[in-house]
């Protein structure tokens, strides 16, 4: 049941994000302000007006996208960065394993949201810099899970009969480990998409990251406060649609772990 | 165990100058910090003079050296837009989110650890499908959304709650229901497994099979096993409150440490920004250095480690 769901809204973000161009019945940043605040149901918009006139079901719609993409490049970078730097800290030990640790405690002593948001507003706005910041501050978890993996992994029978067949390390590194330690990145990664998807919005929701008027749920749901009082649906959907992904991307990650690593807690 | 502890502090003690360092590290990497530090529309002169006056023309290691002197004495410098002691504005926020967060812990104790328990021990159940549900729902919708639901509901539409700001108990319900829902969703999860883990031991079942009433099997052998697991994990937590804190604070205009860093932030008000930083990085670190040692107090196991 939990697996169906997730694979559902999972799938269904994503084909929404592809398809984004061709289901929006109107483009997302084109105004019309004599038909502004229209509430959902009005002909032409099935979810309303924003106070604009821009068409909210396009905007979500785009918003996905935006979401997906931003979500997918940082699981992407921080798999990539993490797992390296996880790799190097769990095979080689000695000052490169002390080092990228006191790292990661150095990262773990601030809250993941403060950290994102510090460093955003420090290297400035925009989907590439939103990008950067959220990676430079998740990349920790790979690299502590991964440590901790090889640690084990490099222990086992079939590593050490590898190496004393005369294998190198690069090659015993990436061909006898690395694919044992892969379900735990997996696993890690399923569940940290979803986080970076609600930090990248709460970011732009606190007027950083990504700005009006490109349609980033975050910031359309920033700019839907000051709509409250007189149209719900600004705030309504696009936060919806935002919770459902962040669902769907967990009970998919849920079910990875349970499938494929069970004693994995992150 | 006085041999654990000294090395346990010894490590927080590094953690927290190297996180100091990390502070001054962020805000120097980006390029001209003073333009930074100043207003948008600031004229090319003033920009000289506070760049003189702020020591940015000195090299890095002066710098560095003055601001880990000052941030061992508490000095972080003047806030820019308010000319005021900038860790002084600090903690002057500080009771406001301790208010909140001590709600937010106080409703999940209250309301997660009982459910986690309850579908823990009435497995497959009604109750546990509808807590599953519940959990599950709590984790995936977003703070500031469910924040703005709430507001639309409870005082917009029936004006039964104010929008925001710090006043009376009515000032205190969705702000704190916002910052616990995550947290609460995760700790009734996390006591579910830990209890549903204690329930499958041999000693249970041993208590089981001498006739004990399943009350006292459930009250007295499984929850203080489970104890210890929830313990950990729920302080380990208890931090990103701090995290949590920046948003639910921001949505509900609740004068805490978590607004004045956005504001800061936003203001580009750095002496701020760096005064807020750190202490919530050295109060999380503390937090976590406490769950740590209480832990190792629970379970002896730890120490030998």
């Amino acid at each position: 049941m939990k697996k169906y769901l997730g694979l559902i809204l999972t799938i269904g973000v994503a084909l929404v994000a592809l398809a984004a161009p061709w289901l929006a019945t109107s483009d997302p940043m084109t105004t019309d302000f004599a038909s502004g605040l229209k509430p959902p149901g009005s002909p032409g918009h099935v979810l309303g007006t924003d106070q604009l006139g821009r068409d909210l079901f396009a905007r979500v719609l785009y918003g996905a996208r935006l979401a997906v993409f931003i979500g997918a490049c940082t699981v992407l970078l921080t798999a990539v960065v993490g797992s390296l730097l996880g790799l190097t800290a769990g095979f080689v030990e000695r000052w490169p394993s002390t080092a990228i640790m006191r790292l990661a405690d150095v990262q773990l002593s601030f809250p993941f949201i403060l950290l994102a948001l510090t460093i955003n507003a420090i290297v400035g706005l925009g989907l590439r810099n939103i990008i950067l910041s959220l990676s430079a501050a998740g990349w920790v978890v790979y690299a502590r899970v991964v440590r901790g993996e090889v640690l084990a992994v490099k222990e086992r029978d079939y590593v050490r009969a590898a190496a004393a067949l005369g294998v190198g390390r690069a090659r015993l590194l990436f061909r006898h480990v690395l694919p044992n330690v892969a379900p735990s990145i997996i696993v890690v990664a399923s569940l940290q998409f979803s986080q970076f998807v609600v930090a990248e919005a709460a970011i732009s929701f606190l007027g950083f990251g990504i700005q009006p008027p490109t349609p980033a749920w975050g910031s359309m749901l920033s700019e839907s406060r000051d709509f409250l009082y007189v149209a719900w649906w600004l705030a309504a959907f696009p936060g919806a649609a935002l919770a459902l992904t962040a669902l769907g991307v967990n009970l998919l990650g849920d079910w990875l772990r349970d499938t494929l690593d069970p004693k994995l807690r992150v | 165990m006085r041999a654990w502890i000294a090395a346990r502090l010894a490590q927080t003690v590094l953690v927290v100058v190297l996180s100091l360092t990390a502070v001054f590290g962020m805000v120097r990497l980006s390029g001209d910090p003073v333009l930074l530090f100043m207003p948008m529309d600031i004229q090319a002169k003033d920009v000289e003079e506070y760049r003189r006056r702020l020591g940015f023309n000195d090299p890095l290691v002066v710098q560095y050296a003055r601001f880990m002197k000052g941030a061992v004495r508490g000095d972080f410098g003047e806030s820019l837009r308010y000319r005021r002691d900038a860790l002084g504005l600090v903690l002057e926020r500080l009771p406001a989110t301790l208010l909140l967060a001590g709600t937010a812990m106080l409703l999940t104790l209250v309301i997660a650890v009982p459910l986690g328990v309850v579908t823990a021990v009435r497995r497959d159940s009604a109750v546990d499908h509808a807590g599953t549900v519940v959990t599950v729902l709590g984790q995936a919708v977003p703070g500031f959304w469910l924040g703005l639901m709430l507001i639309y509901v409870f005082a917009v539409q029936l004006r039964w709650l104010p929008t925001g700001g710090m006043g009376g108990l009515a000032h205190l319900v969705m702000p704190s229901i916002v910052l616990a829902a995550f947290y609460a969703a995760r700790v009734a999860r996390l006591t579910r497994s830990a209890v549903l883990e204690t329930l499958g031991e041999d000693y249970v079942l041993t208590a089981r099979a001498k006739g004990l009433a399943e009350r006292r099997v459930v009250g007295k052998h499984a929850l203080r096993n489970s104890a210890i697991p929830v313990v950990t994990l729920a302080g380990l937590e208890a931090g990103q409150l701090l995290g949590g804190a920046v948003i639910t604070e921001t949505i509900f205009a609740w004068p805490g440490l978590g607004r004045l860093t956005v504001q800061a932030l936003l203001n580009r008000d750095f002496p701020v920004v760096m005064a807020a930083v750190s202490f919530t990085s050295i109060v999380y670190t503390l937090m976590n250095l406490g769950v740590d040692l209480l832990y190792g107090w629970l379970d002896p196991r730890v120490r030998t480690r």
